[in-house]
């Protein structure tokens, strides 16, 4: 079968296409990670990845960077993980139990609290801001040195997104399994662990993909919760070591900056699929 | 080792358990549901009507703080930013993601590589890293005015421009566009082939079937994106914070990041609640419209 002459022209534009988008998206991240080995004087002279004086200076300061010892690089990736691996996981219990109720039982009122569920979907969270704030602060939780206000919420199911995914997923699960298991003796909660649990453990890990990420992302709610220096988290520090030196210090920001994200992207290309399946997944039904 | 079921000597309580089994799963998610969400929902609303100030609680109450914010010149000009900034960046957005996945969805080599690369940005993007990227490459020489240097332009001093800072925080949200172009992906893969082929058939030129079969069938997918991303844009607070701090000149103060001073630098939690509650209207009004005229534009398949 031989192609016309249009059709390999449309190829070529396809693929045209693809990689020279595909190089803006993601020159800036290579051109990132070349610049954390320039000189400083050498940063912006060019738009080059290869550096011929490659030095590793940039990456000396920012691991060395520590103001007057309250804060260190090491001392915020701690920080961090230290709400953030809570925060996951108790999203993805308290999303399960709650999706668990809302996707597998009729009772009176279902219908409109799953509503009300659905609704708060579109609740900015800057609405509630203040509020929570008046809140957090007369349970004495500002600055918090267990940062209780960035994940006790999360025991009780209020990210949102995760109990509207997993309700998606827990419907396209047949009711056979528990129905027989039901037969067989077991509660409403062992059900839920010893079948529904494992059988979704595709969508619970995406959920906690997910949610690690945009807790890593994070920067209002430690902005807001977090004040002492030495309990800041990763973003912070960052945006506090761009602030102090921004005019001049150009590489070992951009080397600490990259070393905030390399966490991520090795959880990332270690788990692309889930995140791909993951997104797809839940909104194409909505 | 299971009791004998009495079902006759059940008491009303028990059979109420038994009725509501699925409440006890939801007993957590109520409680955040009414301490985290519709309690502070309730009282940032009646806040907006007082003069709450962090340090000197409540004077004075009444419709004061939304007068001011739809008759200040600073408020309105953030509003019609914000609004600005939304129908900039949202269609933007959704017709790269579109218009990406539309040319994935032939049959392209590597496509799992380009899915990747085109995702990544939507995984990072929102990070303090990417945002102090972001001013590496548009300081005034940058390396986007190196390049345009290239071809001859003086690039402006992008972040220090009244009109271009804006743009620069627009284009950090669309170049997140990966997440939506996954979803137009996987929507664009579910529109029948025997579609295509009778068209074809038809005599139905590509860009003819490009709006009259796949853009129909995908509608869903197009309405859902619509959606999140405007709620998503109405909140942009990290873009602005982070790289210019809603400068020059106000140029990309967006609501949240208003919202923010007001509540926590001058402790004006009054006039930020309503402030809140005036985009929150805004976007709620903008998801009734959308979702009201589904009917009119949006096919579900069954």
């Amino acid at each position: 079968m031989k192609l016309s002459t249009a059709h390999k022209i449309g190829r070529f534009f396809q693929y045209f296409v693809l990689i020279l988008v595909g190089v803006i998206m993601i020159y800036p991240l290579v051109w990132m990670v070349g610049a954390t080995f320039k000189s400083n004087a050498e940063i912006f002279s060019g738009i080059g990845f290869l550096t011929a004086n490659p030095t590793l200076q940039g990456y000396i300061d920012a691991v060395t960077q520590n103001y007057g010892g309250d804060i260190s690089i090491w001392r915020a990736f701690i920080n961090t993980y230290s709400f953030v691996i809570p925060k996951v996981i108790f999203t993805v219990i308290s999303s399960v139990i709650a999706a668990y109720g809302f996707s597998r039982f009729k009772f009176k009122g279902r219908d409109m609290l799953f509503g009300i569920m659905i609704s708060t979907l579109f609740l900015p969270q800057v609405v509630l801001n203040v509020p929570q704030y008046l809140m957090y602060n007369s349970f004495g939780w500002i600055n918090s040195p267990f940062y209780l206000p960035l994940w006790v919420p999360t025991l009780f199911a209020t990210e949102t997104y995760f109990v509207y995914q997993l309700v998606q997923f827990m419907r396209s699960i047949p009711h056979d399994l528990d129905e027989a298991a039901a037969i067989d003796g077991c509660g409403p909660v062992k059900i839920l662990y010893k079948i529904i649990a494992p059988m979704l453990s595709p969508s619970l890990v995406a959920c906690g993909l997910f949610q690690f990420m945009w807790s890593c992302n994070d920067y209002m709610g430690p902005l807001l919760y977090v004040q002492t220096p030495s309990k800041y988290p990763m973003s912070i520090f960052v945006k506090l070591s761009m602030d102090a030196d921004s005019g001049f210090n150009w590489n070992r920001i951009l080397a600490l900056s990259l070393i905030s994200i390399i966490p991520q992207l090795i959880v990332f290309f270690c788990a692309q699929d889930a995140f791909i399946d993951g997104i797809s997944a839940g909104a194409v039904k909505g | 080792m299971s009791s004998a079921p009495k079902t006759t000597q059940r008491t009303p309580f028990k059979r109420w358990c038994d009725e509501n089994t699925g409440l006890f799963f939801l007993i957590p998610w109520i409680l955040g549901f009414l301490i985290f969400k519709a309690y502070p929902f309730a009282s940032s609303l009646v806040y907006s009507f007082t003069d709450l100030n962090f340090f000197k609680g409540i004077s004075q109450y009444g419709v004061m703080n939304y007068v001011e914010i739809f008759t200040s010149r600073k408020t309105v000009s953030v509003l019609l930013t914000t609004v600005k900034y939304a129908f900039i960046t949202v269609p933007l957005k959704l017709v790269f993601a579109l218009f990406i996945a539309y040319i994935l969805n032939f049959k392209i080599k590597f496509v799992n590589l380009f899915r990747t690369v085109y995702y990544i940005p939507s995984i990072l993007g929102g990070s303090v890293a990417i945002a102090v990227l972001w001013r590496a490459l548009f300081k005034d020489t940058g390396v986007v005015n190196t390049i345009l240097g290239f071809f001859g332009i003086a690039g402006p001093d992008w972040l220090a421009d009244k009109t271009w800072a804006l743009f620069v925080i627009c284009l950090l949200r669309v170049w997140q566009f990966g997440s939506a172009m996954v979803l137009f992906l996987a929507a664009l893969k579910g529109v029948p082939a025997d579609l295509y082929e009778a068209a074809t058939i038809d005599g139905a030129t590509k860009t003819r079937q490009f709006f009259s079969i796949t853009i129909p069938m995908i509608t869903p997918v197009i309405f859902y994106n619509l959606v999140t991303q405007i709620a998503q844009a109405f909140q942009e607070f990290n873009g602005p914070y982070i790289i210019t701090q809603g400068g020059p000149r106000n140029a990309t103060t967006l609501v949240s990041l208003l919202v923010y001073n007001y509540a926590f630098k001058s402790n004006e939690m009054g006039m930020a609640c309503a402030l809140a509650w005036v985009m929150f209207i805004a976007v709620a009004l903008l998801t009734v419209i959308a979702f009201t005229s589904q009917k009119h534009w949006v096919y579900y398949a069954d």
